[in-house]
């Protein structure tokens, strides 16, 4: 199916502050932004930035002070919607009194699933997930990261055509995030549209297609995260052994972890430097180009957001 | 209606689960320990001093289930955040709401039932049978039964819009005043300036009626129950639960989730 999954526009939240609610903070301010049909949305700012905010917005959890958004063609106030769509909350919480196998089934009761179908499911799920063995104890004893799976397990249980995760890999150990990473291009594989946020940029360069950097309620940029940052050479990187001792003046200028070092020059000067780290007695294990990260680009987004900021605050006084 | 089924029997289960029945245990001691004292001290009215016992124990008992685990019902799903995975399934807010509402009443009927079973093995202890005008205590059963179902609503109504303690405090501050609507119909209103006659016959009808609920007296003394209240009762306690969960669910409905 061509075209946007997701379609927001305008879309923005205010709270009223201040002890008799006169006035007003701005959490997301005019959204613009569209997810294709199929393809993995990174959404990422810094905590506070409005990516909950968002999300919450999207899925009816709280409601838009102006804008409105669309999901799979339908706007989000429609309640039917939510067949098609998967939602794994920030820091899910379930039932405490319920085991893992006992809240998947109630949720897939709200789907019209036959009872064979259900437990199908549910068990199919659980596998995925990792929890297999742990299905029969009560929530109540289970840790962040196993509660992490449940709340991703509910959400694809009805194989949802599209899947919105709000921080998915939060709480999950380095075993646990790869497998949630996997989960995510299995889906893409299916044709599935999932949106998630997150701050791990890292995640995000290596599942998006595309990403939305939003920091302070404003989104600043949405691109692919190679079209996203500068995409220019920086320079290069040369990583080098010693072999003895040595005092090649270059070497003043390399950045030593363990027995090795590392050289940044520019990409004029790489075959003179090497020349004279091989005349220096230095072994060269790899040269390689250095560029612009994602997190670069969102650190310059997030230091000019408070910048501005301050400066706001300073004319304010 | 097959989701507010799913909801109401998740709601039961939970209650089941953190134990909620376990009064049943403080139920069946003290009607125990009545059964045993009231027999020594009290001589020929056994039976309607062991009747007026039960049947406060059953409202007591009731009531405190009905005003804290009612206020508990969203709030808790709020606070604990267990909602949010839930409202993303395809189920309306107020089918929730009605869920919610629907599980704690059933529990309260079956908790109601199972003390109700034990104050009638209490009399037949005392008494060694039990003859049809017994069939009050069924009825005054059944009343409290209907005040718990409106308390709940209450409960869950002001639960949708305040704090968990102001809830408490707003449902109990209700459910007693409401005990005294006769009282307040019975104003000497020709005495009063026009509009606080006014208000005084609006609030008597506006407030939830309680005191139609206390049928404990006629109970206690064997007396029967006139069909007319019965039917009175449960049509009163149908529409103002409607009215009261309406309104409920038009809150819930436009309320943010934190």
């Amino acid at each position: 199916m061509p075209g946007a999954a997701i379609e927001i526009e305008n879309l923005t939240k205010e709270y009223p502050s201040g002890f008799l609610h006169l006035k007003k903070k701005t959490s997301l301010e005019g959204l613009h932004m569209q997810v294709e049909t199929g393809e993995v949305f990174g959404f990422i700012g810094p905590n506070g930035a409005g990516k909950s905010t968002t999300i919450k917005l999207l899925m009816g959890l709280i409601f838009p002070t102006a804008g409105s958004a669309r999901i799979l063609g339908k706007p989000i106030s429609d309640v039917e919607m939510h067949r098609d769509i998967g939602y794994l909350p920030e820091q899910p919480y379930f039932y405490d009194y319920l085991t893992a196998a006992e809240v998947l089934d109630y949720f897939a009761r709200f789907h019209d699933f036959t009872a064979a179908d259900r437990k199908e499911r549910v068990e199919r799920l659980l596998k995925k997930v990792g929890l297999e063995t742990a299905k029969k104890i009560q929530l109540r004893k289970y840790s962040k990261g196993m509660l992490q799976r449940v709340g991703l397990a509910q959400a694809i249980l009805h194989d949802p055509q599209a899947v919105i995760l709000d921080e998915p890999m939060s709480g999950l150990d380095p075993l646990g995030r790869r497998e949630v990473r996997d989960i995510i291009l299995e889906l893409k594989r299916d044709g599935k549209t999932v949106l998630f946020s997150t701050h791990i940029l890292a995640d995000a360069e290596m599942l998006c297609d595309r990403v939305g950097v939003i920091v302070g309620g404003k989104l600043r940029g949405v691109g692919a995260p190679e079209h996203l940052v500068d995409m220019k050479t920086q320079g290069m990187e040369i990583l080098f052994e010693l072999t003895g001792a040595s005092s090649a003046p270059l070497l003043s200028k390399a950045t030593r972890t363990g027995e090795r070092y590392r050289l940044q020059v520019s990409e004029e000067e790489l075959y003179s430097a090497i020349d004279q780290l091989r005349a220096a007695g230095a072994r060269i294990l790899s040269v390689s180009q250095v560029k612009a990260t994602l997190e670069e680009f969102f650190m310059d987004l997030v230091e000019a957001d408070r910048a501005q900021a301050s400066a706001v605050e300073v004319s304010g006084k | 209606m097959r989701r507010v089924g799913v909801v109401a029997l998740n709601t039961f289960r939970e209650a089941v689960r953190d134990r909620v029945l376990y009064n049943l245990v403080f139920f069946a001691l003290l009607m125990m320990a009545a059964a045993i004292v009231v027999g020594q001290i009290s001589i020929g009215i056994e039976d309607s001093v062991i009747v007026s016992l039960g049947l406060s124990a059953i409202s007591v008992i009731g009531l405190l289930i009905a005003v804290f685990i009612g206020v508990a019902l969203v709030s808790k799903e709020m606070d604990k955040r267990t909602l949010y995975a839930l409202l993303a399934k395809p189920v309306r807010r107020w089918e929730f709401l009605l869920g919610k509402f629907g599980g704690l009443v059933l529990t309260l009927a079956v908790n109601t039932a199972a003390m109700a079973l034990g104050l009638l093995l209490v009399m037949l202890y005392v008494k060694h049978s039990l003859e049809r005008s017994d069939a009050a205590v069924l009825v005054a059963v059944y009343f409290i039964l209907l005040k718990l179902a409106l308390v709940i609503a209450l409960a869950l109504l002001f639960s949708c819009f305040t704090t968990s303690l102001l809830a408490i405090l707003y449902t109990a501050g209700l459910y007693i005043v409401g005990l005294y609507v006769q009282e307040l119909k019975n104003l000497p209103v020709d005495v009063m300036s026009p509009g606080a006659a006014q208000l005084t016959k609006w609030l008597a009808y506006l407030l939830p009626n309680f005191e139609n609920y206390n049928v404990m007296a006629l109970a206690a003394h064997g007396r029967s129950i006139p069909g007319a209240l019965i039917l009175q009762n449960t049509v009163y306690t149908v529409v103002y639960c409607a009215v009261v969960l309406c309104v409920a669910a038009v809150v819930f409905s436009r309320k943010n989730l934190k």
